[in-house]
């Protein structure tokens, strides 16, 4: 499962007279990358820092140097008190809820029907991967045809009148968390089939002869040995629920339509409205949260490295 | 005794297999139902109940490539003109009534996703391999840090970073260009690659390198003939991972391209016909863009959850 990273690193006095060598040639190798780094990432998000404590449009301003013009805290303080925004933070939450719970419950599901081994495993496997390396916003257009009020095959399937499933407000927030469970439930299906296969078989065959029953042998052994690798996926699967961008847009067309969703309300805010200092004060509060579950993700991985 | 226990075991295996093949299927309903669109006569496209047996025509692979216009009436084609139309002209006509002007805009948008996945792919795996290998092998002071610094830059919302990367890009006349969506992927990319070809890199044993210098290869010697051939399957697995993110991307291309570098993802949701919302060209599309990106996936099963994890997972 987890193999203890080797510190290959060449210490002592063996190799020390090409230390000072070394030292530059390292340099030479990590510094592009943190140079491009620096300049794609981190100095926009200084910049945007900046520009969450001004008033500041990008409309329509092609010329450099209009000055933002500084407000201090009152973008953050008018996010926080404002309750429609605060909806927007609740309808996120649910959608995060609704997707990944109803991913990591199927695909922890299929991963145990797929302990068994019999022909066609294999097929059936890179069948149900498929989805999960396309591209969210296709995917959101494909679902689109398929969930046509009109004329699609879902209502039709379900044999459901002409429900519209992409426009109808009270609605498209569940259809959006179905196309996202379909996308990603091969994602936790994937790591708990490695979490299983890496149970040792003497822990199973141990419980056998102490006759233990299923459900004992799933809670004591399955579900603890497991755990770990459920948890990656969960904390990935949570951080990329709270973004998503592109699968409503792909649903629901220009985004009009969409769930009040905390990124789609950013795009609206930055981009359509063009309140860029808005924009990015929110950007901002969504980073910290980003950030927050990040690192929970980091400490885990350190820890399972030690 | 036994015996009945090994029936009843049979029995709930082939149960378990009919579910898993009932479930497969259904998984793939939306996608076969895309291709079956694809393949659907103009005429059929909107009919409900939607039909499943038809005669399938190419005629929407046809309009996707293509950019159309409908003929005006009384401006119909005569027969002589017909007979010395080509195939698909004579496709397109006898089912849309319309006219081939030019090749359509997905053409160029393919080869803009194809061009700006293979350069940033390419400057991700040489800076990436190069980090990668910094970090794996050599002391570096606040290694951690700096590593936790790379991913933490992967993680960060393409919808908050866009923000300034737009104002920035406009201010270097980057918007709209190759050079820009290149060298954004590439950042987004890099990170993702020093995790995983740092995983890569640690599982070779030490000792080929350090028998090597003893034969007095130089360290650069050591990367070029030891490291870089022993790790080539990590580093294409990385190379395959990268393009399928530049392939797929969409909030950067949507919101940092228009037309010149505009990638298939941020085109194909908005294209419309001149006789509305084409959904057979939509389907079309649809199945063009995905295929490389399902064969990626059949050829990267193998290394699928340890690229998904950054690494983290090594199986």
């Amino acid at each position: 499962m987890f193999k203890r990273s080797r510190e290959n690193q060449f210490n002592g006095n063996q190799l020390l007279h090409r230390s000072m060598r070394d030292t530059t040639l390292v340099r030479l190798f990590i510094l592009p990358t943190i140079i491009l780094l620096i300049a794609i990432n981190i100095f926009p998000l200084f910049w945007s820092l900046f520009l969450s404590f001004s008033s500041y449009s990008a409309k329509g301003a092609t010329e450099w140097g209009k000055n933002p013009e500084m407000i201090g805290g009152l973008n953050y303080s008018r996010i926080l008190t404002d309750p429609r925004i605060w909806t927007k933070f609740i309808t996120t939450a649910k959608y995060v809820v609704m997707s990944v719970g109803g991913e990591m419950i199927l695909g922890f599901g299929l991963a145990l029907l797929l302990q068994l081994k019999f022909k066609g495993k294999g097929f059936v496997t890179t069948f149900l991967i498929l989805p999960m390396t396309m591209s969210p916003v296709i995917v959101g257009l494909m679902w689109r045809l398929f969930y046509n009020p009109n004329w699609g095959m879902f209502n039709y399937l379900l044999g459901l009148g002409k429900i519209d499933w992409i426009s109808d407000p009270a609605r498209n927030l569940y259809s959006i968390v179905l196309v996202d469970i379909w996308m990603w439930t091969p994602f936790v299906m994937l790591l708990s089939i490695a979490g299983l296969s890496a149970i040792p078989k003497y822990l199973y065959e141990a419980a056998e002869i102490d006759r233990a029953s299923w459900w004992f042998k799933f809670t004591r052994i399955t579900l603890p040995m497991v755990y770990p690798l459920l948890l990656v996926a969960l904390i990935f699967r949570t951080m990329e629920a709270f973004k998503i961008f592109d699968l409503p847009m792909g649903i629901t067309g220009r985004g009009a339509m969409a769930p009040p969703l905390l990124s789609m309300y950013l795009y609206n805010t930055a981009f359509v409205t063009w309140k860029t200092s808005f924009g990015a004060s929110l950007g901002y509060i969504m980073l910290i949260m980003i950030i927050a579950i990040t690192s929970l993700f980091i400490k885990y991985l350190n820890k399972a490295k030690t | 005794m036994a015996g009945i226990v090994k029936k009843k075991k049979n029995i709930s295996r082939f149960f378990i297999i009919f579910i898993l093949i009932v479930i497969t299927f259904v998984y793939l309903i939306p996608l076969l139902y895309v291709v079956n669109t694809s393949f659907r006569p103009w005429i059929d496209i909107k009919e409900y109940p939607p039909k499943i047996m038809f005669k399938p025509s190419i005629s929407s692979y046809i309009r996707i490539f293509t950019s159309r216009a409908v003929y005006a009436p009384g401006k119909e084609p005569t027969e002589e003109e017909f007979a010395n139309m080509k195939w698909y002209e004579r496709i397109v006509y006898e089912e849309t009534n319309e006219k081939i002007i030019r090749i359509g805009d997905l053409p160029k948008r393919y080869l803009n996703s194809i061009i700006i996945g293979s350069i940033s792919t390419a400057l991700t795996i040489i800076l990436g391999t190069c980090a990668a290998y910094g970090f794996s092998r050599f002391k570096v002071r606040g290694k951690d840090d700096l590593l936790f610094f790379i991913l933490s830059t992967r993680m960060l919302p393409p919808v908050v970073v866009v923000i300034p990367v737009f104002l920035m890009f406009r201010f270097l006349g980057l918007n709209d260009t190759h050079l820009g969506l290149i060298l954004l992927y590439t950042a987004f990319n890099v990170s993702f690659a020093v995790w995983v070809l740092k995983g890569f890199i640690d599982e070779i044993p030490i000792e080929y390198e350090e028998a090597a210098m003893v034969d007095g290869y130089s360290r650069l010697q050591v990367f070029r003939k030891i490291v870089i051939p022993q790790a080539s399957t990590g580093i294409a697995a990385t190379a395959v991972f990268c393009f399928v993110f530049a392939w797929n991307e969409y909030a950067f291309a949507f919101l940092l391209s228009r037309t010149v570098a505009q990638t298939v993802p941020a085109w194909l949701p908005y294209q419309m016909g001149v006789l509305g919302y084409d959904w057979g060209a939509a389907a079309a599309g649809t199945a063009v863009f995905l295929l490389p990106a399902m064969i990626f996936t059949i050829i990267l099963r193998k290394h699928l959850v340890r690229g998904i994890t950054f690494g983290a997972i090594r199986k």
